[in-house]
């Protein structure tokens, strides 16, 4: 893509793509935003290591860490499907460990690390996970994709740290199956059903990293 | 979102004196249940306390043999413990049986027990709900009740409890472990836990105004072969329809804790009483009160047919 062609995310969030590379951009929207919100409630600082750098906000209480990442630190790579724990659309990373970012509070956060979309690989180094995504064509619309791949990544993670699932036959000895993949990934819908192809990407990648 | 204060409680006796000082103040957990009513105005707390830091997500055993887990555990760390595998299984199945991989590690032991029904007429703001608004009556009575409860119904309110660890928590006799303001501590065998609705469905448990749920305790292993079903609109990530946890003895008994059928988790001493003459026997003891509507009957057939699989899987082992 070249440096000047118009995007959607590029109109979105302009000003907001030059705030996420800059390291202040928390204490940058704090500054606007002042010590209290519009509705009265008190403005609480946090500071949370996103994709490995550390940011510092004020937030109003109220503020989901779906919305601290997207609306505060403009990374829309993660989405808002259903808000409601319905979809996993927000699915991030949270110490290392998959959550739905919209029934989770910022402010419940301070001091932890999140991984979203942006923080697996970037697009000169491809997180495994994203690169047998695009060879198995693993989406159409893409919406749901970056949780899809969070979530993906995690399950294999889970699989190796011997945590059952409902596919589980024997609770002491995990045996990685379409099964259990497509059991592990029913908290992400896909509203275009690309799961075939994100099974295949996942047995793709799941036999990279075992051999 | 209502505004609402936030704190980090520093300890256990801070946090409940903290929810109990404070009107309309709320523990936070998982925030996994709490949140979702929060965006939808059905929960309006105006102060949280948060007691994700309060050294609560352990899992130890117990001097008389049993395990003691901390509220704070997370379903996937509680389902995966070795020793749940091994000696309370069915607490293993019925948690991964139970919401996403995602939600399993955000929710805790003690948000799981307190979640509230899922009822869609406790969900819909502009519905009458007894449980959501006291005095308003009852949408799901005349209306959509498909998913909703047959057993220990009333006029006022036949929501389901719609948790499927709870549901092994009570096949497992497990109590509840609490501190209040004061700093007393208190055991509630989980039978006495929930409340029935009555003429108060929006009262659901025992616990007081600031009452923490500090641990949830198992007795000593019961042995026996340990199994969860459940049937659900889709294969996974849906609330069960009916649910059956059981654990069978060498000896021809059995005990059965029901989901999905009862306003709170399901447990006759008549069921397991009848668990040596067969599913029909099993269902005709727990189903004798049922109460049912056009919409919901159809659980209690599917009641006896998971009883007779859960049979036939049986005697296949023996
Ligand atoms: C899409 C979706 C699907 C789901 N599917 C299922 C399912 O199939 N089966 C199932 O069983 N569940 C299911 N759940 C529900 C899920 O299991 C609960 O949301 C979760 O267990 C709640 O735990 P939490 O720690 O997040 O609770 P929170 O939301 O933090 O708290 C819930 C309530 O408990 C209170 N509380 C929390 N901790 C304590 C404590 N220590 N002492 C006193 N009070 C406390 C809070 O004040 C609040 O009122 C689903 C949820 C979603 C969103
Ligand atoms: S069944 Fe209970 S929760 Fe549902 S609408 Fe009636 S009173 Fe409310
Ligand atoms: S947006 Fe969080 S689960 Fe749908
Ligand atoms: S690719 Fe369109 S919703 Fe999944």
């Amino acid at each position: 893509m070249s440096a000047n062609e118009v995007t959607r995310r590029g109109i979105l969030g302009s000003a907001a793509a030059v705030a996420a590379a800059s390291p202040l951009v928390g204490r940058a929207v704090a500054a606007e935003n002042g010590s209290r919100s519009e509705k009265g409630s008190a403005m609480i600082p946090i500071e949370l290591t996103v994709n490995g750098r550390e940011v510092h906000f004020q937030l109003d209480p109220r503020t989901t860490l779906l919305d601290a990442l997207r609306e505060h630190l403009r990374l829309t790579g993660t989405k808002k499907g259903c808000d409601h724990g319905q979809c996993g659309a927000c699915t991030v990373m949270l110490n290392g460990r998959r959550i739905n970012s919209c029934l989770t509070l910022a402010v419940m956060h301070d001091g932890d690390s999140v991984t979203t979309i942006e923080g697996l690989g970037s697009p000169e180094a491809l997180h495994p996970m994203q690169r047998a995504f695009i060879t198995h064509d693993g989406y159409q619309c893409g919406y749901c994709t970056p949780g899809q791949i969070c979530s993906a990544v995690s399950v294999l993670e889970e699989i190796r740290a011997g945590i059952p699932s409902h596919a589980t036959e024997d609770l002491d000895r995990i045996v990685p199956s379409e099964a259990e993949y497509r059991e592990r990934m029913s908290g992400n819908i896909c509203r275009c059903a690309a799961y075939p192809n994100i099974i295949a990407a996942m047995r793709d990648v799941a036999g990279e990293t075992q051999a | 979102m209502k505004s609402f204060t936030y704190e980090r409680a520093a300890s256990v006796e801070a946090a409940a004196k903290a929810a109990a000082s404070v009107q309309g103040a709320r523990f936070i957990a998982g925030g996994t249940n709490l949140i979702d009513l929060m965006k939808l105005q059905i929960e309006t707390p105006t102060h949280l306390v948060d007691v994700n830091h309060l050294g609560l997500d352990r899992i130890e055993r117990t001097t008389e043999g049993g395990l003691r887990i901390g509220a704070l555990v997370r379903n996937t760390d509680l389902a995966a413990d070795k020793t749940v595998r091994r000696d309370y299984a069915v607490l293993s199945r019925a948690l991964v049986a139970g919401a996403s991989g995602q939600l399993r590690n955000k929710a805790t032991t003690g948000g799981n027990l307190l979640q509230r029904t899922r009822c869609p007429y406790f969900y819909d703001t502009r519905m009458p709900c007894n449980k959501r608004k006291p005095g308003t009556g009852c949408g799901a009575m005349e209306g959509m009740s498909r998913s909703l409860a047959i057993l220990g119904v009333s006029d006022a309110c036949i929501a389901q409890h719609p948790s499927d660890m709870a549901v092994a928590m009570r096949l497992l006799d497990a109590q509840v472990d609490t501190m209040d303001a004061d700093g007393v501590a208190r055991s509630i065998p989980i039978a006495d836990f929930y409340l029935l609705p009555g003429d108060t469905p929006n009262r659901e448990t025992v616990l007081k105004q600031g009452e923490l749920i500090t641990s949830v305790t198992l007795p000593k292993p019961v042995g026996g072969t340990h199994v969860y079903r459940k049937v659900r609109d889709r294969a996974s990530y849906a609330f069960a329809l009916v649910s059956v946890g059981a654990i069978f003895g060498e000896d021809g008994t059995a005990r059965f804790a029901f989901g999905g059928i009862g306003a709170r988790p399901w447990r006759t001493q008549a069921a397991d009483a009848a668990a040596p003459h067969g599913a029909r026997a099993v269902t005709d003891a727990v189903l004798a009160d049922a109460r049912t509507t056009p919409h919901n009957d159809f659980k209690k057939p599917l009641v006896e047919r998971i009883l007779a699989s859960l049979y036939r899987q049986q005697e296949e082992r023996a």
